[in-house]
């Protein structure tokens, strides 16, 4: 039995997938591009309920049906802010999933094997038994490796996106923590992979699948908790090349090409999202993954001088005042859900005929373009948010620089203190703004634990509160 | 140490290497000081009040030298001063080594330590012993004042009851330290200030200082100053006809002419021609700062005023600076005082001749019974170049063919690389592969190269919309379970409905919270 048609409708899904991603090159093709993905996705699985999975079709239906319900609620629910941790979170389903599938094809493996020496007639079988009954013993072989593999890939994305997502919404501490022993553990479980890969591959027996499968969970889970909450948009896009390498994996093991294409597609396209955040850190991508900032190479520079506070009326002095304002948002703006008073302050001035723009940090926020998307939902127009590069070169030139909520991005130290633990990473120069405005809740540190020099410069004044609070109180002032 | 500085020698030298200022501030590094008698006279400072300043004043020129163990002073050492010198001892003064070659020998051969004032590097540190600049700012202020007071006219503008007057025009001819505060001065008075030299980088200070630049319609980029430590070079032949066209067109216009183009350790350019001077306008004045090298005039005769036939005045004096001597000596003696600051590193009244310092090795021409003129190129570049512009204009179109050829090669080179490693790859994986796994693999390595190409142009501010729409097509594994649902035990009936669920949830939501996100985004 051939699906001719099935092959046609997924060679179509492929190249809308393509097209899906890339559409989304600028903001008004990406509208399109997300129809392409859905159009393709529905053939594909149209295609698959009419030709190979046919069984049980209506259940098949009848789940989707049910898992879509569910999917319909949490997309319209979820607030902006909580993006990062919904994306870590349907993460962790595909892992799932894919490790299901992985163990699904194994069993399959040995009732079919089993069924065969009994002298079974192979046409009998459902699709995917038939298709695993053709096969050679090195054909079989190679399946079990290709299964192995996304089994492992699966686990290891699974309980991954299940701690970045506890971290994201602040239920895991977002500290990095590692377990004692740290990597040696992680070295441990990795071996115990490669020797349940050897005796899987000549056993076929499911105990090392299955001992497999939960040291890739361990892996999943201790490689997330040792890296710290600063990292997590990294963390994330590599979580999601994962998934695309798992179901590229499971794709082999089926013999389906479309699973491979899609996962080939999202794995590639994961790995270089997270290869230009790290770029974006001034850091390289095994540094990430292996958790935590650098121990520091030498004593860091003392941070000299004092936190200068201001109340809301001074901010509007200076803000009426100004010809020229750079806002600079983080993840704090995110946390007090201050970005629709961030809008209207930007309303307000621009109809007041100043210059008011954003500067993004590649690595604001806690998935990469994070403020980006907190920005568009307050309505703020896109051809006023700028990018670092874009921008750095225009503080000079600028009236009042507003920092809210972000610290790192902002720290002077990066440049001009070797022996900190972000020296080189690439921030945004706002302290060469004339005036700098910081929105801080208070006098601690930020998420990564590194004192900031730029609180404590001539021309900054910290403006102590909740983002939201503090704006809130700022509106009215501005005349 | 004992600081001395003697009367100059030099006829009408009227400036002093040492104010009672100065020598206040020299005492406090824990140097004494001593001066000739009359000394300061002709720059307004007495006998008495450096007296009050703590200065030891000797009577005469012999006592002082003896006393000294380093001596200060304006001019270049005369013959008679070289042979007062003696071994150990250290002259401080304007030198001109490169014109004076025979007393830099003969100092040399005392053993006694010259540092010429005159050879300071032009770097950012050196900034403050820097007296040629120092020399040069008043030389600039006091021709304007000069070549006012040669000029018939007012500076500005003025429309009183008794008539209209207009402004004077003034072209300054080179924008180094004497020209821009020629600038300075002409603007200030009021009067129409064009200004013109021959680096490009330039035009940006002359405008800050209010004057209009005279750009001429000349294709050819010149170096700018930072090859040659700030100072400008020669130019081509090409350029210099354009230039004195452009001059030869302002010439009936202006009425003060300033000229201060110098170029180092070379005659004074020919810039003002003599029929220039003759298409000018009577009671014209033309102010030569050139004139101790030659002048930029040919008609300018060194310190002479002249008036030419038809009624120009050409003024060619050489001793501006001595002409303000007691601004000039205050500028003088602090520069010196800074050059000792930096001899003196502890403050303890010791000198510590270090030459590995740059700017102390440059300045000095003889130490140690050697003459150490000319001095290394300092290591410190004296101003940053200027590589942006520079780089892109002075390519030529051959040499950006070559570069990018090279670049072409290069890529070539690497992609070929590239898909050399990855097509041996593949094949080693052919090797032992059986066919019907080699099919799929193709697919997964050509869908990995275009996850690739298409990743890259995606917008930066995409980047959360591109995760989830990554993150909704990932679904796709339900596929997978969908194919297995139906075949097999309740086992596995169970586990792919679990996936199949899972990935249902994950379609919906994710592609709807993505359009969610893009719906957002508009223009302003």
């Amino acid at each position: 039995m051939d699906f001719g048609f099935t092959t046609a409708a997924y060679v179509v899904a492929a190249i809308l997938f393509i097209l899906s991603l890339g559409g989304l090159s600028g903001q008004e093709s990406a509208k399109r591009a997300v129809w392409y993905g859905i159009v393709g996705m529905a053939l594909a699985v149209a295609a698959t309920l009419i030709g190979p999975g046919s069984g049980f079709w209506l259940l098949s239906i009848l789940l989707i049906a049910g898992g879509g319900a569910i999917g319909y609620q949490l997309a319209t629910k979820v607030q902006m802010t909580q993006m990062p941790e919904l994306v870590a979170a349907m993460h962790s389903l595909v892992g799932l999933a894919a490790v299901f599938v992985g163990l699904i094809a194994h069993f399959e493996i040995g009732r079919v094997t089993g069924f065969l020496s009994e002298g079974g007639d192979p046409y009998t079988l459902g699709t995917f038994a038939q298709l695993i009954a053709k096969k050679t013993t090195v054909e079989i072989n190679i399946l079990r490796v290709e299964l192995f593999l996304g089994v492992f890939i699966g686990a290891v994305t699974f309980t991954g996106s299940v701690i970045a997502y506890g971290k994201l919404a602040g239920r895991v501490s977002s500290a990095a923590e590692k377990l004692p022993g740290g990597h040696l553990l992680n070295i441990a479980a990795a071996a115990v992979t490669v020797t349940t890969l050897i005796w899987y591959f000549n056993t076929g027996g499911f105990f090392p699948l299955f001992l497999m499968t939960l040291a890739a969970l361990f892996i999943g889970y201790h490689l997330i908790m040792g890296i710290g909450g600063a990292d997590m948009p990294v963390v994330v896009s590599m979580l999601n090349s994962y998934s695309g390498w798992a179901a590229a994996a499971i794709g082999f093991s089926l013999g389906n090409d479309l699973l491979i294409v899609v996962g080939a597609l999202v794995g590639s396209s994961g790995a270089i999202l997270s290869y230009i955040m790290c770029k974006a850190m001034n850091r390289s991508f095994v540094s990430v993954i292996l958790g935590g900032f650098g121990g520091p190479a030498g004593e860091q520079m003392a941070v000299e001088g004092e936190q200068v506070a201001i109340d809301a009326d001074g901010v509007a002095t200076a803000l009426n005042e100004a010809d020229s304002v750079i806002i600079i948002p983080g993840y704090g703006m995110a946390v007090a859900q201050a970005q629709q008073a961030v809008s209207e302050l930007v309303k307000k001035l621009r109809a007041k005929g100043k210059n008011v723009r954003f500067a993004i940090h590649p690595v604001a926020g806690r998935l990469p373009g994070h403020m980006n998307v907190l920005l568009a939902e307050a309505k703020v127009p896109y051809d006023i948010v700028m990018e670092m590069d874009e921008i750095n070169d225009d503080f000079p030139s600028t009236d009042v620089a507003i920092v809210i909520g972000s610290n790192d991005i902002v720290n002077p130290a990066a440049q001009d203190d070797p022996n900190s633990p972000i020296a080189g990473m690439p921030v945004l120069e706002c302290w060469k703004a004339k005036t700098v405005f910081v929105s801080k809740r208070g006098q601690g540190t930020g998420y990564s634990g590194i004192e900031n020099p730029l609180f404590f410069k001539d021309n900054t004044r910290m403006f102590y509160g909740d983002a939201k609070e503090s704006l809130d109180k700022l509106l009215p002032l501005i005349d | 140490m004992k600081i001395g500085t003697p009367k100059e020698i030099f006829d009408g030298e009227a400036r002093v290497a040492m104010t009672p200022e100065s020598a206040l501030q020299l005492q406090k590094l824990g140097h004494e000081c001593v001066i000739e008698t009359g000394a300061g006279a002709a720059a307004g400072f007495s006998d008495k009040v450096y007296k009050d300043a703590g200065v030891e004043v000797v009577k005469t020129t012999a006592a002082l030298w003896k006393a000294a163990d380093v001596v200060a002073k304006v001019r270049a050492p005369a013959d008679g001063e070289v042979k007062r010198l003696r071994e150990g001892q250290t002259l401080i003064s304007f030198f001109n080594p490169a014109g004076n070659g025979d007393l830099m020998e003969a100092a040399a051969k005392k053993g006694s330590t010259v540092i010429a004032m005159d050879m300071v590097p032009r770097i950012s540190r050196a900034q403050k012993m820097d007296a040629l600049s120092s020399m040069a700012n008043i030389a600039g202020y006091r021709a304007v004042i000069e070549a006012g007071n040669n000029f018939g006219r007012f500076f500005t503008g003025q429309i009183t009851a008794a008539g209209k007057v207009p402004p004077a025009k003034v072209l300054v001819v080179g924008g180094g330290v004497a020209g821009l505060a020629a600038i300075g001065t002409s603007t200030s008075l009021g009067a129409i200030t064009l200004a013109f030299d021959v680096r490009p980088e330039v035009a940006e200070q002359v405008e800050s200082m209010g004057a209009e630049f005279v750009y001429l319609d000349f294709d050819e980029e010149q170096a700018d100053g930072s090859a040659s430590g700030g100072y400008a070079s020669v130019s081509s032949p090409e350029f210099r006809e354009a230039q004195l066209a452009k001059f030869r067109e302002l010439a009936p216009e202006v009425d003060i002419v300033i000229t201060t183009a110098l170029i180092p350790n070379r005659e004074a350019p020919e810039l003002w021609t003599e029929d220039m001077v003759a298409s000018m306008k009577p009671g014209s004045v033309i102010v030569d700062l050139a004139a101790e090298k030659g002048g930029n005039c040919k008609l300018t005769v060194m310190d002479e005023k002249i008036i030419t036939d038809n009624g120009v005045t050409i003024i060619g004096y050489t001793d501006f600076p001595s002409r303000m001597a007691a601004q000039a000596s205050t500028l003088y003696a602090t520069n010196i005082r800074h050059m000792m600051t930096d001899l003196t590193p502890e403050k303890d009244g010791v000198i510590n001749h270090n030459m590995e310092d740059d700017v102390i090795r440059g300045a000095t021409i003889a130490h140690e019974k050697i003459v150490t003129f000319p001095p290394p190129p300092p290591k410190v570049a004296a101003i940053a170049a200027q590589p942006k512009k520079a780089a892109i204009k002075e390519l030529t179109p051959e040499e950006k063919r070559a570069e990018e050829v090279a670049a072409f090669k290069k890529q070539t080179k690497n992609q070929v690389t590239l898909l050399a490693v990855g097509g041996a790859l593949l094949l080693a994986v052919g090797l032992v592969a059986p066919a019907s796994f080699m099919q799929h693999f193709i697919v997964f390595v050509l869908s990995v190269f275009i996850g690739f190409q298409v990743i890259w142009g995606v917008a930066h501010s995409l980047h959360t919309p591109l995760m989830a729409v990554t993150n909704a097509i990932s679904s796709i594994i339900i596929l997978g379970a969908l194919m297995q649902i139906g075949s097999g035990s309740a086992l596995v009936v169970i586990l792919a409905a679990l996936s199949v669920f899972m990935a249902g949830i994950n379609i919906f939501g994710g592609f709807l919270v993505t359009r969610r996100m893009l719906a957002m985004f508009q223009k302003s």
